[in-house]
């Protein structure tokens, strides 16, 4: 080849149509993404409106969720004022809905951001440095994962005793060894990818390249793995409450009140269903969310 | 590291002490089941300015000394013995810590897949700035800059945009060029090219080629090129080395090797290259395997599949012989009585 076609292959194209590559910000293309996902926006908006009654419980719940009255125990749905009936005791379950959700929410979400972080961060230790480090970790890991996770979650809260802080410490120290897997497989994967050694073959030190390269690349997998624990960790709180191994009983919880609502289910069947109701559209639009966000958020796509 | 932008390269002196010098490197990776000898022992001088080209079928080492070079290879488990001097740094001396500042300074590497040689999660720009901000210590704009005219160096067309662009974004000759300009991003005096073209498209692989060249050229680099494509090798290289089971058998100037290759292995892969043959006639094939890494037979490792191959071929490595030319190949049935290398089958091997 000579120099005279070498410079015409390489001279850049005079003029491109200015549409070959449009520049969108990251958060830009996954919010275009997103636009035209109904079902994920809806799911967001469902999860943002439980969240926000929640929140405001006490400005928007109608009656004191603790509050009981026997007159008027066991009432349908609509029956005067109690827009979703009573329960056993005769206390409004649309405002004991509304100050369970708290509770039922912080036990989805909060020990499913512990186990991110503590499981994720033993995960990307094992996957990047392998070997002894690696088998240390990962073999506990193992033992944890001999149990079935309801099992274990049962015979932790059994031995630690009910209660809040108690019920959280349960369900992180479950969560945590499956996003340690996931966090593990996927740096392990990335450390062997070119983008590592190509930017060890520019002098990065192993500290930048697990800070840069490693750790936002596991991110994604590892976000998108939790995110669809949220509605398993809510699901197991409310498991534990209806065991009574979670909050103890005047507190308002979905699970707590689906397992005494349950022995009125031949009285009221339809007032008994709701806390099992809002646990399951909860968990699904959860579960959905997080499919959503995935296929959004994969800039790879 | 100035030396390359200085124009005083051309009058170098005629014998001037090689930039690059390996000798006898021998690299082992020792697990629990085997013990892989890829590279058993390789020597071999590169001139400042000059191209390398090594060429050899899968598994032939090829890589594996590239990466050596670099010491990229996990230190654990593997074994590298021998002499790597580039310029006044010995490779294999230097410690952890000098030895982050010399890459992509002193040496930098271009990989074979530009799918995976970039992070999918930052913008083109973005891994070019890092890599002029970690060894430059500039400031982000100046970085930006810089990433900016590396584009441009490399011959991106609308570099401004293609900076702020997603490695998907960019086709595979972009994103070639992209990765080409990250090593370059600290003018690096010696640059290893692992198979670069390979994964890209035929015309893209010509210029891509044309490129590396000429940006070679004009930067001073030494270069090592690591292909399968003997016309690559024609294309680009000064020197050729020809590698077979971590030894190189044939070593010399390109036109040398190319054109009067003397070693029977190199001989039956410029056979099995398609020039103009018969259509109609399948192409000429290399029977056999190469050898197992892991159990390298002691006499020539070619020997097996090397139809000239006498009884004392599978007893002993051939010495290399090297004529005047510095064309070595080793084989016993090469000799060079006085001139160039000559091939003779009737060469009887020593008793």
């Amino acid at each position: 080849m000579t120099d005279a076609v070498a410079d015409s292959s390489l001279r850049p194209p005079a003029s491109r149509p200015a549409s070959a590559v449009r520049v969108r910000s990251y958060w830009g293309s996954v919010w275009h993404r997103l636009r035209y996902d109904y079902v994920t926006l809806f799911c967001l908006v469902l999860i943002i409106a439980i969240v926000l009654t929640a929140v405001f419980a006490p400005l928007i719940s109608p009656m004191d969720p603790y509050k009981s009255s026997m007159a008027h125990r066991l009432r349908p749905i609509g029956y005067h004022n109690y827009l979703l009936g009573t329960d056993e005791q005769g206390r409004d379950i649309l405002s004991r809905m509304l100050y369970g959700g708290r509770v039922s929410l912080t036990m989805g979400i909060l020990p499913v951001a512990l186990a991110t972080i503590i499981g994720g961060l033993f995960g990307v230790v094992a996957g990047y440095f392998g070997g002894k480090v690696n088998m240390l970790i990962m073999r506990t890991m193992d033992v944890f994962f001999a149990f079935p996770s309801v099992l274990l979650a049962v015979a932790i809260s059994g031995s630690l005793g009910g209660g809040i802080t108690n019920q959280l410490l349960t369900l992180t120290v479950v969560l945590i060894p499956p996003l340690c897997r996931v966090a593990e497989t996927a740096t392990s994967q990335v450390r062997t990818m070119d983008f590592v050694d190509a930017a060890r073959s520019t002098g990065a030190s192993t500290l930048s390249i697990l800070f840069t390269h490693v750790l936002i690349n596991v991110m994604s997998p590892v976000l998108v793995y939790a995110s669809t624990l949220v509605s398993v960790s809510i699901i197991l709180a409310s498991g534990l409450s209806f065991l009574g191994l979670g909050v103890s009983p005047p507190t308002a919880d979905w699970g707590l009140m689906l397992s005494t609502l349950r022995q009125s289910i031949y009285v009221q069947p339809i007032v008994s269903a709701i806390p099992g109701v809002a646990i399951l559209i909860t968990s699904i639009a959860f579960n959905l969310l997080s499919d959503g966000l995935r296929q959004a958020m994969d800039v790879r796509a | 590291m100035n030396a390359m932008t200085s124009p005083d390269l051309s009058q170098a002196t005629p014998h001037p002490a090689p930039f690059l010098r390996v000798e006898d490197l021998r690299v082992k990776f020792v697990s629990r089941d085997a013990t892989v000898r890829a590279v058993n022992g390789i020597s071999f001088n590169l001139e400042r300015g000059k191209v390398l080209c090594v060429i050899g079928e899968s598994g032939s080492g090829k890589s594996v000394m590239m990466r050596s070079l670099l010491r990229l290879h996990p230190k654990k488990r593997t074994v590298i013995e021998g002499t790597m001097m580039v310029g006044e740094h010995d490779i294999g001396a230097v410690s952890d810590r000098a030895m982050t500042q010399l890459r992509g300074s002193l040496i930098s590497m271009v990989f074979q897949e530009p799918m995976t040689a970039l992070d999918p999660l930052y913008t083109v720009g973005d891994q070019i700035a890092e890599t002029v901000r970690r060894h430059e210590g500039l400031s982000k704009e100046a970085a930006w800059a810089r990433a900016l005219e590396l584009l441009e160096l490399v011959r991106v067309p609308s570099p401004e945009r293609r900076l702020k662009a997603y490695p998907h974004e960019l086709s595979g000759g972009l994103r070639q060029r992209a990765v080409i300009a990250m090593a370059l991003s600290c003018r690096p005096s010696l640059l290893l090219a692992d198979e670069p073209t390979t994964a890209l498209d035929a015309s893209v692989q010509i210029q891509i080629l044309v490129l590396l060249r000429k940006i070679q050229q004009e930067m001073g680099m030494s270069m090592i090129f690591v292909t399968h494509d003997l016309g690559v090798a024609a294309q680009i290289a000064d020197q050729v080395a020809v590698m077979y089971a971590g030894r190189i058998i044939e070593y010399g100037n390109a036109r040398d090797v190319l054109l009067n290759p003397q070693h029977p292995y190199t001989k039956a892969m410029l056979a099995a290259t398609a020039k103009d043959q018969d259509r109609n006639l399948p192409l000429e094939a290399i029977a056999g395997n190469p050898p197992d890494l892991r159990a390298l037979p002691d006499g020539c490792s070619f020997a097996p599949r090397c139809k000239y191959a006498g009884p004392d071929c599978i007893v002993t490595m051939p010495p290399p012989v090297t004529d005047i030319r510095g064309h070595m190949a080793r084989c016993f049935k090469v000799e060079a009585a006085d001139g160039p290398l000559a091939f003779d089958e009737r060469v009887a091997e020593p008793a």
